[in-house]
């Protein structure tokens, strides 16, 4: 099935649409560009055989090294008639982390792109209500980012060396 | 009831030409929680309503964010079970376990067979638990105290069998990486058994009080339903999603743990309402008792950990009186081992839905990234949805029905 998948992206989207491809613990992942996001979860949404009609997950994450490629989404979908899992990768600059919405297709995803817009500040453009979710409405920057450290860098009596750190 | 402040709304969608007084058709605002006993957890819901229909809700979560996500990025892998016990509070050993299969796929540990098995009769009476809170508090809900009374001290004797496994009773920490970190001892057997022989009677008494009971069926029938495709859509699981018609079972369609080895039916409701939910909570917590029966009956020999002792707490008996085993237990603590890179998700049937773990590793000491997929938080965007139309009262059931755990949705 994996490989059929696989066949099918890409005459769809070619080669240069889809990379990044292979499998981690039975789950197989492809990586994609910002623009081919919606087309492609539409693809296997609609497909015949495939019916990725379940969105399991959405996640940000944060790569602070990987310069222009600073802030990802992973899309976690689960084909439940035929069991098969797929992570649709894609990243995008910090300076403009722009992704599009697809609350248009998963009623789920709001919330779930709220979150990743709480955590990385990550932009869903056209998102019905693109909010803090979790944290307070006054916070100023997005926490999951690598950049701000755990610990508040003011508090004196941790130091990280009787910490082991 | 203080909490309830009811506050009049300018004059939206007032009908002057209507009879009855100037306040027909007049919309107004009900502030429901943040902290409110019937919503059990803080959850506040602003509700804009037509005299005592609900027209519509907005839903403010995270008022016990407590930034798990983040903590676990500096946390080595050891001290993150600890996190997943405070997230379904209701059903700890489940998160725990989960957590620690994630680790062993990442690690590629093989537990033994008999460390399997005790997880599942962890697990399944973690539902139990987990059920019995949802079903009782349900049923308070709609009125009816005693059937509560008679299930919940089965829960009491669930958390003594916990307290006999790992010494915690609600954060329980269970279980190591590699397997369970003691064996049943006899009195846990002996426990475990009465709780299989004396359980169905008292889940009876409660059936028979409450699941044909007309009162509650009144208030539950045709309340707060949703459909599958819509359930789908907002990516339910769970007993919410099952009770909607859609069979999805973590347990029984990746099996893990050796699920594969018990018989067990899934059991699906019709229309998605109040009352289906309840009725397939109440039909799997028999399925989970018969698991356990299956569990104890077949329950191999053998070692209930597996040989990894980079990544297994060893005994504190052999903490003091073995060199390897000090230094394993330093090392484990301090968090000093590294992880292998990779990226792995694995996922459980918690209590209320599919509990997924997604870990990105770069091969350090903790995770990279760490992404709980909570069922609660998932499933409890479609509430406003669901009790659109209905009446306050119906709110709070399907809310109650829809056990949405606060620690949980917010992590």
């Amino acid at each position: 099935m994996n490989d059929k998948i696989i066949e099918a992206l890409l005459a769809q989207f070619g080669e240069e649409g889809v990379y990044g491809i292979g499998e981690s613990h039975g789950i197989l992942q492809v990586t994609t560009e910002v623009e081919n996001i919606v087309p492609m979860i539409h693809f296997l949404y609609a497909h015949p055989v495939f019916k990725f009609q379940f969105l399991t997950d959405l996640a940000g994450i944060h790569f602070p090294e990987a310069k222009g490629q600073e802030l990802g989404v992973i899309y976690h979908l689960h084909s439940l008639e035929n069991n098969v899992r797929l992570w649709i990768k894609a990243y995008a600059p910090i300076e403009a982390p722009n992704f599009p919405t697809i609350t248009g297709l998963f009623a789920t995803a709001n919330w779930m792109e709220r979150e990743a817009f709480d955590f990385y500040g990550i932009i869903f453009d056209g998102h019905p209500n693109l909010t803090r979710i979790l944290n307070m409405d006054e916070m100023d920057y997005h926490p999951m980012r690598k950049e701000y450290p755990l610990e508040d860098a003011t508090r004196h009596d941790k130091i990280d060396e009787l910490f082991g750190r | 009831m203080s909490e309830i402040a009811l506050v009049n709304s300018p004059n939206v969608g007032l009908d002057k030409t209507q009879k009855g007084g100037p306040y027909v058709n007049e919309l107004s605002t009900l502030n429901l929680g943040p902290t409110h006993p019937a919503t059990h957890g803080i959850f506040q819901n602003i509700l804009t309503m037509d005299g005592e229909t609900i027209v519509d809700a907005e839903q403010t979560v995270g008022y016990i964010h407590r930034a798990f996500e983040k903590i676990a990025e500096r946390r080595p892998f050891y001290q993150i079970t600890t996190l997943t016990d405070r997230m379904n509070y209701c059903s700890a050993p489940i998160n725990n376990m989960g957590w620690h299969m994630t680790v062993e796929k990442l690690l590629g540990i093989e537990v033994p067979k008999r460390a399997q098995y005790m997880r599942v009769i962890m697990m399944e009476l973690a539902r139990l638990t987990d059920h019995i809170v949802c079903n009782s508090i349900l049923a308070v809900d709609t009125g009816a105290l005693t059937g509560f009374l008679y299930v919940y001290q089965w829960r009491e004797f669930i958390y003594e069998i916990y307290e006999e496994m790992c010494g915690a009773r609600l954060t329980t920490n269970m279980g190591r990486f590699g397997g369970m970190e003691r064996d049943f001892t006899p009195v846990a057997i002996e426990k475990i058994q009465k709780l299989l022989k004396e359980l169905p009677a008292a889940l009876k008494e409660f059936e028979g009080l409450v699941m044909r009971n007309r009162i509650f069926m009144d208030r539950t029938q045709n309340v707060g339903g949703i459909s599958a495709e819509r359930a789908l859509n907002y990516g339910f699981t769970g007993p919410n999603l099952r009770a909607a018609g859609v069979d999805y079972d973590v347990r029984s369609m990746n099996p893990y743990s050796s699920y594969e080895d018990f018989e067990f039916d899934v059991p699906v409701g019709t229309k998605g309402d109040t009352y289906d939910r309840f009725l397939v909570r109440e039909e799997e917590m028999w399925q989970s008792l018969r698991i356990i029966q299956q569990a104890m009956d077949n329950l191999p020999e053998g070692p209930y950990h597996a040989d990894a002792p980079h990544y297994y707490l060893p005994d504190k008996q052999d903490v003091y009186h073995n060199m390897e085993a000090l230094i394993y237990h330093f090392k484990i603590v301090m968090g000093e081992i590294d992880a292998p890179v990779g990226e792995v998700y694995h996922s459980v049937e918690g209590g209320n839905g599919e509990l997924g773990f997604h870990l990105v590793s770069d091969g350090g000491r903790t995770p990279y990234r760490l992404k709980f997929r909570r069922p609660g938080f998932i499933y409890y965007q479609a509430f406003p949805e669901m009790i659109k139309g209905t009446t306050l009262s119906d709110a709070i059931v399907t809310m109650s029905s829809m056990n949405v755990i606060a620690g949980e949705l917010d992590t």
